[in-house]
């Protein structure tokens, strides 16, 4: 790992804020994308590509690192901006997020991005081509592990099920899923559209490990991904309490920002937000 | 005799000897697939993800991600369209080296009925990007197909089938992927046919040659990429056409050949398959009676599209 890895929880926070401004510049720019989603993440996969990923950004396709699959490919502003400042690419092609010939196309493509291990997009297909990632590292003796990034509203796919009840079948200890629990989907509340709970209840059922932990707080995230303390013949579900739109007071909470971009003066309002919550401490 | 999903395990088997990064895949019809042959000798590299294809595809997926060859096998039907987006968005956009075996294709399977009979699987596949698509005609085609598929870089869908069938290519022709055979030769008319019709094609030359007609007849193992050179020569050089899959006549090798010809040569075009509706049970025979797919049905399509165009 680099000299300046991992990093600590201030410096941790202080990315995670770099990257909800880039977050929220690269979708105002293109006009369109999925905010709530994006912020939702931030310090979840701030804390994997800073402190838990064995990664190379020299070396994007290095054959022994870890392998990450954001199975809710629409929060791709996130993957991008944290993929950028970890050093996969320049920050400066953050600008070309959704725009004709850019390689950062409105979901992320394995074979534009330097970085991305899975062309995602189509909700419910990434535990599965987790589990096929993991079982590959089984079959090299390979000691790098695979992490699915899943939505909640997206448990609502069979495929999620069929995925989960398979690496819990072969016993998949290298495999860990992260869900993005902002309890918000397209249409509203999880629970009102389709209930998901009890959704601990119902991975542990499948046959997983379930912690939980607060989305937004770095300590209790490195504690459940720690890889040490990882299950040996069971794959991991970390359950992430997390706030759709987090850090941006109008867009917190709000199934309304799930895919509309900001104004250029709801922009300024939200960093002028992120700035704030900078000051108290906050996120 | 013998079916083309048997060969299908066999070359799997023998792939598998071969080399380490072959994988294989099924959704609990491994025993049908014949892919249980390759379980069997190489238990550590075999996955049966259960009855759920949408996972198998994407396990698939994850494998070849990695660097694996994986062949994902379960029945046409649930091969295509069941998982039509996890193929178009799992394996063929991004270009994995997924190998994806469908079983029990067209109306051969059967007794099982409409809902068992894939007829649109061509179709579905070979309007993906980054596909290929191969259909071969006899158990040791489908050996040399399953070998080719694994030499091949990217994604592949291989049509097999149930019943069991003669051998109709010459042993020692070549399989080069995207290159047709020519089986006869012939200046009359053109029959070219994909997978197991290879036979009753060749067999209604026969009937045609006797009535006076000299047919050339012509194989596609690959539908995509579709072999234009040699179809767009067979139609310039013989003026008609006849294509003869155990597919719909919608979106298949007649549908290819369609497009093909309407762009370069358009000539007289039959195209003999099942006629966009779907199958029913019955025995293999009687359904290949029932929907024309035979060489006595064959031979006077071809008659009646030479009367109506050249009378």
């Amino acid at each position: 790992m680099e000299a300046d890895l991992p990093r600590s929880i201030h410096q941790l926070q202080q990315q995670a804020r770099e990257v909800r401004r880039d977050i929220l510049k690269m979708i105002a720019a293109a006009g369109s994308g999925h905010p709530g989603g994006s912020l939702s993440l931030v310090e979840l996969l701030v804390a994997l590509y800073f402190n838990i990923l064995r990664v190379k950004p020299e070396d994007p396709r290095w054959p022994h690192r870890d392998r990450l699959v954001l199975s809710k490919g629409h929060a791709a502003p996130a993957l991008y901006a944290v993929l950028a400042v970890r050093g996969f690419f320049p920050r400066s092609k953050l600008e070309g997020l959704r725009r004709l010939g850019s390689e950062l196309q409105g979901h992320p493509d394995m074979n534009k991005v330097p970085g991305v291990d899975m062309s995602t997009g189509s909700l419910g297909q990434g535990l599965s081509v987790a589990t096929g990632m993991a079982l590959a590292a089984r079959l090299d003796r390979a000691d790098w592990r695979v992490y699915a990034i899943l939505g909640d509203g997206e448990c609502q796919e069979g495929q999620i099920w069929e995925a989960a009840m398979a690496a819990a079948h072969y016993r998949l200890g290298n495999l860990t899923a992260i869900l993005d629990w902002n309890g918000l989907q397209i249409d509203g509340p999880t629970e009102r559209v389709i209930s998901l709970d009890p959704l601990a209840a119902k991975w542990e059922a499948f046959g997983w490990q379930v912690r939980r932990v607060d989305g937004h707080n770095f300590p209790e995230i490195l504690e459940a991904l720690d890889r040490k303390a990882a299950p040996a013949d069971k794959p991991l579900m970390v359950i992430a309490r997390t706030v759709k739109g987090k850090g941006v007071s109008f867009m917190e909470n709000r199934s309304e920002w799930h895919g509309v971009a900001p104004s250029p003066q709801e922009l300024e309002e939200a960093l002028g937000d992120l700035e704030n919550g900078a000051k108290e401490g906050a996120c | 005799m013998k079916a083309t999903r048997e060969a299908y395990g066999e070359a799997l088997v023998e792939l598998g000897r071969q080399d380490v990064r072959i994988v294989a895949l099924d959704a609990d019809l491994s025993k049908s697939t014949y892919s249980a042959k390759f379980a069997q000798q190489y238990p550590e590299r075999f996955f049966n993800l259960g009855v759920a294809e949408a996972n198998l595809i994407g396990v698939a997926a994850g494998l070849a991600a990695c660097g694996k060859i994986p062949f994902a096998s379960t029945f046409a039907v649930f091969a295509t369209g069941r998982v039509y987006d996890q193929i178009r968005n799992s394996v063929a956009y991004p270009a994995l080296n997924v190998k994806i075996a469908g079983s029990h294709s067209g109306i051969t399977v059967g007794e099982d009925g409409a809902s068992h009979q894939a007829l649109e699987d061509l179709a579905l596949m070979r309007a993906l990007p980054n596909m290929t698509v191969l259909c071969p005609a006899d158990a040791p085609e489908a050996r040399k197909a399953t070998l080719a598929a694994a030499a091949w870089p990217g994604p592949v869908y291989l049509r097999l089938g149930r019943s069991k069938v003669p051998q109709v290519i010459p042993e020692e022709v070549p399989f080069q992927i995207g290159k047709g055979i020519l089986l006869r030769a012939g200046g009359d008319l053109t029959l070219i046919s994909t997978g197991i019709m290879a036979g009753p094609a060749l067999e209604a030359a026969e009937i045609l040659r006797g009535r006076g007609l000299d047919p050339r007849v012509i194989h596609l193992h690959t539908v995509k990429p579709l072999d234009r050179e040699l179809v767009v020569a067979a139609a310039r050089e013989t003026g008609a056409v006849i294509t003869v899959e155990e597919h719909n006549i919608i979106g298949g090798l007649g549908g290819a050949v369609a497009e093909v010809l309407g762009e370069e040569c358009p000539v007289p075009l039959g195209r003999v398959g099942v006629p966009d509706c779907f199958g029913q049970s019955g025995k293999p025979g009687e359904l290949l009676e029932y929907y024309g797919l035979t060489a006595q049905h064959i031979a006077a399509r071809a008659e009646g599209l030479l009367s109506k165009f050249r009378a």
